[in-house]
């Protein structure tokens, strides 16, 4: 329907909807209603939100209307990722073991998002505690990919970037582990950003690594999701390791040309074993690039190889760490009919946790344990180091570093689900980012070509191509991808009508 | 302590002391700290946060007072302050510790090395021991596991109380410094006066503000050979008198446990013990065969501490003379005596005051015996401390002056010391106000004088003191201070009797 774009404000750019509400050429109301309306009718087949906050929003609409909420998001519904906590609402990170929890304060960059005026619709689902790349660990069911319900989202953030893609909402919130924004982005054809580690508050945002864990969006372009960002950006005296920095304008030199940029491209990132349209989709990316005045550097990253099992290594370290406070003690699940401490402890986890965090609290567990520490933790912490070294080195050369986001599109419900060891091959190119703690963005390039993936619907999957810059470059990033984006014009077109 | 006669032995003790820091807020968050003295009485389960409560999603973040209050003790103790120091999570599962990790610091504590002078004994003058500081790092206590209500009523299963969850604790460890019970205490004693009057603690011991962990084991020699039993841990001693049972308790038991097995130090040898204050004895609690492993690694939600050179030197300039040295100039320097001098460094705010009379001028020895005796008397009427009476230093140092100048008596002084406490007036308008002020006249006591001698009933009196004994002479003189209403100078009157008699 080539009317819609006037018509359904589901329609609308973040941008472009914001803009409306503003002009008053719509209300926040009005949209508000547009988008849950089209949640009730989606949702019970995509399965993107666990829960929807259908009263608050309209109440905050009415607010927005009333020119009671003012700030750059004023009226924008927006939908976020159930490991931010909210004192309205439950939190659950998709998992038995906090399905009822209700957290007392909200998270820092959620309280931001609403300073600045935006409506939180309700919080989607994720791989339980952020743990996995398909949202297949979920304990409130998968979600499923708008393009084609067969085919996983990614994860963790799956129900984050399904919301969007599905245009259940313009923009929305997840957080980045491993690619847990990245990966999902990509493979729902929506751009996904992972700002720099301490950009952005953790404060109530629950913990899965706390070194790697980092908050950003997910928007229909490069734009919208500059905007997101710079609401949430900035020091938090509540997070110790939220930089001190300021915050630049990031839409103010977004649209700036990027003649003489540098844009490097690492032996490292390109293999056979990528799905021919990734490979097809980076050069391309790096022709666009040349053509616009770019130039195109050849940089070597030897430590990047080791990305996978340092980040399994340090990640499940963390992870054992942060998710030894689910006892059933003080809060959250607590099995039934116990006599003694140890089997509270032990049947209230057992029956909370699933098995993929279950896998890695042990192997985290092992990792840290005495007599192993220095042969896991502590050499991981060293290759993380040289991994961090070969960036640094590299941002010398060139200003952002291109590549793929994931080896191929997505794929299907179960087929690697027996597996851990291919799952977790899904972040090899996501993973080295969170490690040395840079920015990354994961930009739609265009669909998988339908005759070479009999099962996909024509036109195909989505795939996405992948910006990393130095950190607290942002601005370049964000530069680069909305250049890249205008330039290879890829089609919005829309998974579901 | 006794031994077996063939064997010689010698006790070995280092020791780990918890303080818990007086900060205003816990050490990883804004919530009440009960170990501060507005807080003591709070209910259970009102000191907490979601920091405290370990809530999904929080983040601790350093209480900067707690590290500077470290820093104190660690530069009185002697010890380098780390420039760098990062925090560790120590990993164990228990139900008062709500994260199930501690906080702590595990190979960068903040202070390193160091020597603290202790007294041997408590006799003046006492021989002094330099005890080697190892370490002393922070670190966040946890809350409390109750089997019974707080009432004393029995309960079904076990309740938790985490007011204590989140303390500031600063963990002291010693070298193997201490051959005796004796040694011990008068460690703790005097580490508990160091951080009172570093005012990082109010150490009060049936609060655990202070908790000492021996280590406890015993060199025996027999037969030209030597032997090292094994070493014990006490966990959590909060009395002095518990110290020196409990180390005098492992003494002999450790010798009646190597005479019957003749076990000795070795891997997996050290054991960990309660001490039971109603049996006198210690139990154990845990082998070192099922110690835990805590995990030790990096918290990565606090980025390290870096003590720059100014914070360092702000510090170090901010530290007073330390309460052992201070004990030494007070009797060698101001003539106090040696329980003068303890009495008034054993409460800081009193050193305080005392510091600030004799800033005032007032004459050292007759301040410190004010206020010991006048001070001291009222404080404990009121339940208050004496700096804490009214009085202020400058009235203390005029009354000083006016007995010295034997303008006031010594029952007047006490009086006039008394309406210091409830007036802002200076000393000497309140003397002459309420009459203070001896007669010193001799034309004016002249009268008084004659009137006794010439009383019927004192004529026993006047004569025995013509006779010689001049003891006689008191009763004539405390009935001259009758007739003056106790303002006649004694002293004055003693010699005007004395005059007249001898003319007589």
């Amino acid at each position: 329907m080539t009317t819609a774009n006037t018509a359904d404000p589901t329609q609308l750019t973040l941008v472009a909807l914001r803009d409306a509400i503003t002009a008053k050429q719509l209300s926040a109301a009005e949209a508000t209603r547009c988008y849950l309306d089209r949640i009730e009718r989606h949702n019970p087949s995509i399965n993107a939100f666990h829960e929807v906050y259908a009263d608050r929003a309209r109440a905050r609409a009415d607010h927005a209307d009333a020119g009671k909420l003012a700030g750059p998001l004023a009226g924008v519904p927006i939908a976020i990722k159930d490991n931010l906590c909210t004192d309205w609402g439950r939190t659950t990170c998709s998992s038995r073991i906090l399905e009822n929890f209700r957290a007392p304060y909200t998270a820092t960059a959620v309280r931001r998002l609403e300073d600045a005026g935006a409506i939180v619709l309700g919080k989607t689902v994720m791989d339980e505690f952020a743990m996995g790349s398909s949202t297949e660990n979920s304990a409130v069911g998968p979600t499923r990919n708008p393009w084609n319900p067969a085919y996983v989202p990614g994860g963790s953030s799956g129900g984050s970037a399904a919301a969007v893609a599905a245009n259940m909402c313009p923009g929305s919130i997840g957080s980045d582990t491993g690619g847990s924004i990245r990966q999902p982005a990509a493979l729902c054809g929506v751009v996904g950003l992972k700002p720099t580690y301490g950009r952005i508050s953790r404060y109530g945002l629950v913990a899965f690594a706390s070194s790697l864990d980092q908050i950003g969006p997910f928007a229909h372009n490069v734009t919208d999701a500059a905007l997101l960002l710079q609401a949430m950006a900035g020091h938090d005296p509540l997070d110790s390791t939220s930089a001190n920095l300021p915050v630049p304008d990031y839409t103010e030199q977004i649209d700036q040309p990027i003649d003489g940029l540098r844009v490097g491209i690492a032996k490292q990132f390109v293999s056979d074993a990528n799905h021919p349209a990734m490979t097809q989709a980076v050069e391309r990316a790096s022709a666009l690039f040349r053509d616009a005045g770019a130039e195109i550097v050849s940089i070597d990253l030897p430590h990047t190889k080791y990305g996978i099992p340092t980040y399994y290594l340090v990640a499940t370290a963390e992870a054992s760490s942060n998710l030894a406070r689910y006892d059933g003690v003080r809060y959250g699940r607590r099995a039934e009919g116990v006599r003694e401490l140890v089997e509270l402890y032990s049947r209230s986890r057992a029956e909370g946790f699933g098995d993929e965090v279950k896998r890695r609290i042990m192997l985290g567990t092992y990792a840290l344990s005495s007599g192993y520490y220095d042969a896991y933790y502590l050499r991981a912490l060293k290759v993380r180091r040289l991994i961090k070294n070969d960036f640094d080195a590299a941002f010398k050369q060139c200003d952002v570093i291109l590549g793929p986001t994931t080896t191929g599109p997505a794929f299907r419900f179960g087929e690697k689900t027996d597996d851990p060891l291919t799952m977790y091959l899904n972040d090899i190119y996501t993973v080295n980012a969170n490690l040395a703690g840079i920015p990354g963005i994961s930009v739609p390039a265009g669909l998988t070509d339908a005759a070479s993936s009999s099962e996909a619907q024509a036109g195909g999957l989505p795939i996405g191509i992948q910006l990393l810059a130095a950190p607290f470059d942002e601005g370049t990033l964000l530069r680069a991808a909305r250049q890249f984006e205008q330039l290879a014009a890829f089609s919005t077109r829309k998974a579901l009508g | 302590m006794t031994t077996p006669g063939d064997l010689t032995a010698r006790l070995v003790v280092g020791m780990e002391v918890h303080v818990e820091l007086a900060t205003r807020s816990k050490m990883f968050t804004a919530a009440p700290n009960l170990a501060h003295r507005d807080h003591y009485d709070a209910e259970p389960n009102t000191l907490c946060d979601p920091v405290v409560l370990g809530m999904p999603g929080v983040l601790p973040v350093i209480n900067r007072q707690a590290v500077e209050m470290s820093m104190r003790v660690g530069l009185a103790l002697g010890c380098d302050i780390a420039g760098t120091t990062k925090w560790d999570r120590k990993s164990y599962y228990y139900p008062d510790l709500p994260k199930n990790y501690q906080i702590s610091q595990y190979d960068q504590p903040l202070c390193i090395g160091g020597v603290f002078e202790i007294p041997i004994s408590d006799a003046p003058d006492a021989a002094t021991k330099e005890i080697r500081i190892t370490r002393a790092h922070l670190e966040e206590d946890a809350g409390k596991l109750l089997h019974e209500a707080p009432g004393g009523q029995a309960i079904d299963g076990s309740i938790v109380d985490l007011n204590r969850a989140g303390t500031p604790l600063l963990e002291i460890v010693t070298e193997p410094d201490f051959a005796s019970p004796e040694e011990a205490v008068q460690f703790g004693q005097a580490l508990r006066n160091l951080c009172r009057h570093l005012g990082v603690t109010e150490g009060i011991m049936q609060k655990g503000h202070m908790r000492f962990e021996p280590n406890i084991n015993v060199v025996i020699e027999r037969g030209g050979q030597t032997y090292k039993t094994p070493i014990v841990e006490i966990k959590n001693l909060n009395s002095f008198k518990a110290v020196d049972g409990a180390i005098r308790f492992e003494y002999s038991r450790q010798i009646e446990d190597w005479l019957e097995t003749g076990r000795v130090m070795g891997a997996g040898a050290k054991s960990t013990r309660g001490w039971d204050d109603l049996k006198q004895v210690t139990i154990l609690q845990r082998e070192k065969e099922d110690a835990h492993d805590y995990r030790y690694f990096p918290d990565p939600d606090l980025v390290p501490v870096v003590v720059d050179d100014q914070w360092r030197a702000r510090v170090q300039s901010q530290l007073s003379e330390l309460p052992l040295a201070r004990e030494r100039r007070y009797i060698h320097e101001l003539g106090l005596v040696f329980k003068d001098a303890r009495a008034i460094l054993s409460e800081p705010s009193v050193t305080e005051f005392f510091e600030q009379t004799l800033a005032e001028g007032a004459e050292p020895k007759r301040a410190a015996a004010m206020l010991l005796n006048y001070g001291a008397k009222r404080a404990n009427e009121r339940g208050c401390l004496i700096n804490e009476l009214g009085i202020a230093p400058e009235q203390v140092r005029d009354i000083a002056d006016l007995a010295t100048a034997d303008k006031i008596g010594s029952s007047a002084a006490d009086d006039l010391f008394g309406h210091c406490c409830d007036s802002d007036e200076p000393a000497h308008a309140l003397a002459e106000k309420h009459g203070l002020i001896q007669v010193s006249d001799t034309g004016q006591l002249e009268g008084f004088v004659e009137q006794v001698l010439a009383a019927a009933a004192n004529a026993k009196a006047v004569a025995d003191v013509r006779g010689g004994k001049d003891k006689a002479i008191g009763a004539l003189v405390g009935q001259v201070m009758k007739l003056s209403h106790g303002k006649a100078n004694a002293k004055v009157v003693g010699q005007l009797i004395q005059e007249k008699l001898q003319a007589g």
